[in-house]
């Protein structure tokens, strides 16, 4: 499953092991030279949702490229960052391998993983190595309560994002009755567990729950089920590979219910592949939307330049995720993980995607989420539910 | 009683695609007695070449219909020129091998066309232009959309032809000698590297038709689709008999209904102590069921194996 794209940074990974080795054994010794801070970077590369990965390692590549580019320092000393991207598949079992890689090559700190279902197995091997791990995406409310001081992430948790669209659903949609759809992974569980005590909470009954995975096509069955009972409202937990073959055949089965997805769907691939069927879905995501945020279109600018490709989903965040590190590292004057971990919970950083703050167990505090409705083949921003506005945003890398 | 009809038009759909991709596993594990594991990525090479010709020709303004007869073609010819070099480079050379040794090869061509489609194609999922009419029928309270009838017409059609073709012609009686037995084959005149080469074009276009179908059917086309549905289509080849033709149809089928079903209706039979999270479970202990009473499969025949 991981020929080219795995040996490259393989290789480089390797290297830059060796060579960050030899600089680093002597710190104290070699006054001159640049420091090296490497990050790890986990994300599907290959699989289903490679093309969310890809876009997450983007993110991060650009952040550490800016900040490269901006020339941090420490004392007199040059600082340079560096990426190591490695593929998780999404697969629990080769995110720990991944882990496992970056703990053994002492790692600085890690940026990922993507999925919860990767983040939360790998976030104990990270712990027990006292790397700190900032995951841009992963939600699930587990990651961060297993009491681990390494454990960050950069969005708002799905109990926070669950509630919001629970009684978006209920109060907004107005909807009585919902089914309640899965992907049976961390994540989409996770996600629709919460919207359903919320919805249940709001006053709508639960008419119908099914399951799927995440690399399924085909929901009709599941689809001419849920029809039978007429909900109001159909909720997805899951990302957009399944949710936008959904969106058609739930056209093609005749089904009138509103669509509700979390952030999994709210992808522009989702739009791309559902075509007309995904007009009048709704969807959430944390943080405020990108055009809302002063910072936001010239983020996506640097983007679109760098990487000639626009946006996926959670770039924003991966970047983020990395100015939180790096700016911790600015604040302790050093690369070491321990070092870097203890500022971290000090963090106040106005990212792009939001004003960063970590409560006391590694969550975002500001936990601000945006809804979104496709018209026009575009997301169109509705309202945006808690959390504190933006405030300027950080000019790239300082 | 309309929502089980739905149910079974959704699983026949399936099923077709399913019996299409079964053919091709059985085609070739009928006369050399391997499974041929890359078929799978055969099928998502034709859905992608498919969609890139899709692509050129409606550029050049050509009516939809054509468009997909015409991408239909470029994608079998494509499939096909890749199975026979799948089997001349990765196959032929093992033919007298351990039997381990190819189903190895196998594998390993599966994740190279993998690496290579996703090098080619990227890893987004690309959005395939509707050709056919995206209108919906209702047929006994069911809704049935028009490409889910080209699906099942045209593999009902394709697989009636494949079983004259190998029944009735002298091309299958030349098949069937082969599978029978090589080396007498050739000693009454049968070229075996022909015919094999020729097996392989033939699934190969059965696996370009199947791709083009299964993208049109869910409008999206993946380097990673042909994993998941080559894994399917051989459990179904496996449970109507593998080597048997028409035991991949009616394995396909059966495999398609009984998802269809076991997701639509194994939540209100259990009471909701199991839910449609068990479909593939509820699929595969049929499998088990069957080959546990028929361990060749349902039409499979017991036979002596090959020295």
């Amino acid at each position: 499953m991981k020929l080219a794209t795995a040996t490259v940074p393989l290789a480089l990974a390797m290297t830059f092991g060796l060579l960050a080795c030899s600089k680093e054994t002597p710190p104290a010794t070699s006054v001159s030279g640049p420091i090296t801070i490497r990050l790890g970077h986990a994300a599907p590369l290959t699989g289903p949702q490679s093309h969310i990965g890809k876009d997450n390692e983007n993110g991060a590549r650009l952040a550490v490229e800016e900040i490269n580019a901006a020339g941090l320092k420490f004392g007199d000393r040059a600082v340079k960052f560096e990426l190591l991207g490695e593929d998780d598949q999404a697969d629990p079992r080769q995110g720990n391998l991944v882990a496992q890689k970056f703990v053994d090559g002492k790692v600085n700190a890690v940026i990922g993983h993507l999925n919860s279902g990767t983040t939360i197995p790998a976030s104990r091997l990270y712990a027990a190595a006292g790397i700190p791990q900032v995951s841009p995406s992963a939600t699930n409310p587990a990651y961060t309560r297993q009491g681990f001081k390494t454990a960050f992430r950069v969005m708002a948790n799905d109990e926070q994002q669950g509630r919001v669209l629970g009684q978006y659903a209920v109060g907004k949609l107005q909807a009585k009755t919902i089914a309640v759809i899965d992907d049976k992974t961390a994540y989409g569980e996770g996600l629709a567990m919460e919207f359903k005590k919320a919805a249940i909470a709001a006053g709508a009954t639960v008419v119908a729950e099914e399951h799927t995975d995440d690399k399924s096509v085909d929901f009709k069955s599941i689809l001419t089920t849920i029809k039978g009972k007429r909900p109001d409202l159909i909720f997805f937990g899951g990302m957009d590979p399944q949710a936008a073959p959904m969106a058609r055949q739930m056209k093609q089965l005749g089904i009138e219910a509103k669509f509700l997805m979390g952030d999994g769907g709210c992808t522009a691939d989702f739009l791309k592949n559902a075509a007309d069927a995904g007009e009048g879905r709704y969807c959430s995501l944390p943080g405020v939307p990108l055009a809302k945020m002063a910072g936001g279109a010239a983020f996506e600018q640097r983007y679109k330049a760098r990487f000639n490709t626009g946006i996926q989903l959670y770039a924003p965040y991966a970047y983020d995720a990395v100015m939180v590190v790096a700016a911790a590292a600015k604040r302790a004057q050093s690369g070491e993980p321990a070092k870097i971990l203890a500022e971290l919970p000090k963090t106040d950083y106005a990212g792009v995607t939001t004003r960063i703050t970590f409560d006391p167990r590694g969550d975002l505090s500001d936990g601000a989420i945006s809804l979104y409705i496709a018209r026009n083949g575009k997301w169109e921003a509705l309202d945006t539910i808690g959390g504190a506005p933006s405030p300027a945003p950080s000019p790239g890398a300082k | 009683m309309d929502i089980f009809l739905q149910q079974v038009a959704n699983g026949l759909t399936l099923g077709s695609i399913y019996a299409l991709v079964a053919l091709g596993y059985t085609l070739v594990y009928g006369i050399l007695g391997m499974i041929n594991f890359a078929h799978g990525e055969v099928v998502m090479v034709g859905a992608l070449t498919a969609l890139a010709a899709t692509k050129f020709l409606l550029s050049a303004a050509f009516p939809a219909p054509v468009v997909f007869v015409l991408a239909f073609i470029f994608a079998a010819v494509v499939c096909m020129l890749l199975g026979v070099l799948i089997e001349r480079i990765a196959y032929r050379p093992l033919r007298n091998a351990p039997r381990l040794a190819p189903l190895i090869t196998a594998i390993g061509v599966s994740i190279i066309l993998q690496q290579l489609a996703m090098m080619l194609w990227g890893r987004s999922y690309h959005a395939v232009p509707p050709l056919l009419p995206e209108t919906t029928h209702q047929l006994l309270g069911a809704q049935i959309t028009t490409v889910q009838i080209v699906i099942v017409g045209v593999a009902a059609l394709t697989m009636a032809s494949l079983l004259i073709l190998v029944n009735r012609t002298r091309l299958g009686r030349a098949m069937r000698a082969t599978a029978e037995n090589p080396g007498v084959a050739a000693l009454m005149g049968v070229d075996a590297n022909r015919i094999i080469a020729l097996t392989f074009l033939i699934g190969s276009a059965l696996a370009a038709l199947a791709g083009v179908l299964v993208s049109a059917n869910y409008g999206i086309a993946h380097y990673n689709m042909g994993f998941m549905l080559g894994l399917k289509a051989f459990t179904a080849a496996v449970l109507g008999g593998i080597g048997n033709l028409a035991g991949a149809v009616v394995g396909g089928l059966l495999l398609g209904v009984i998802e269809a079903l076991g997701a639509g209706y194994i939540g209100d039979l259990t009471g909701g102590v199991l839910g449609s999270q068990y479909q593939d479970v509820f699929a595969f202990f049929v499998l088990i069921g069957v080959l546990v009473l028929r361990p060749a499969g349902l039409l499979g025949e017991k036979v002596a194996e090959r020295a």
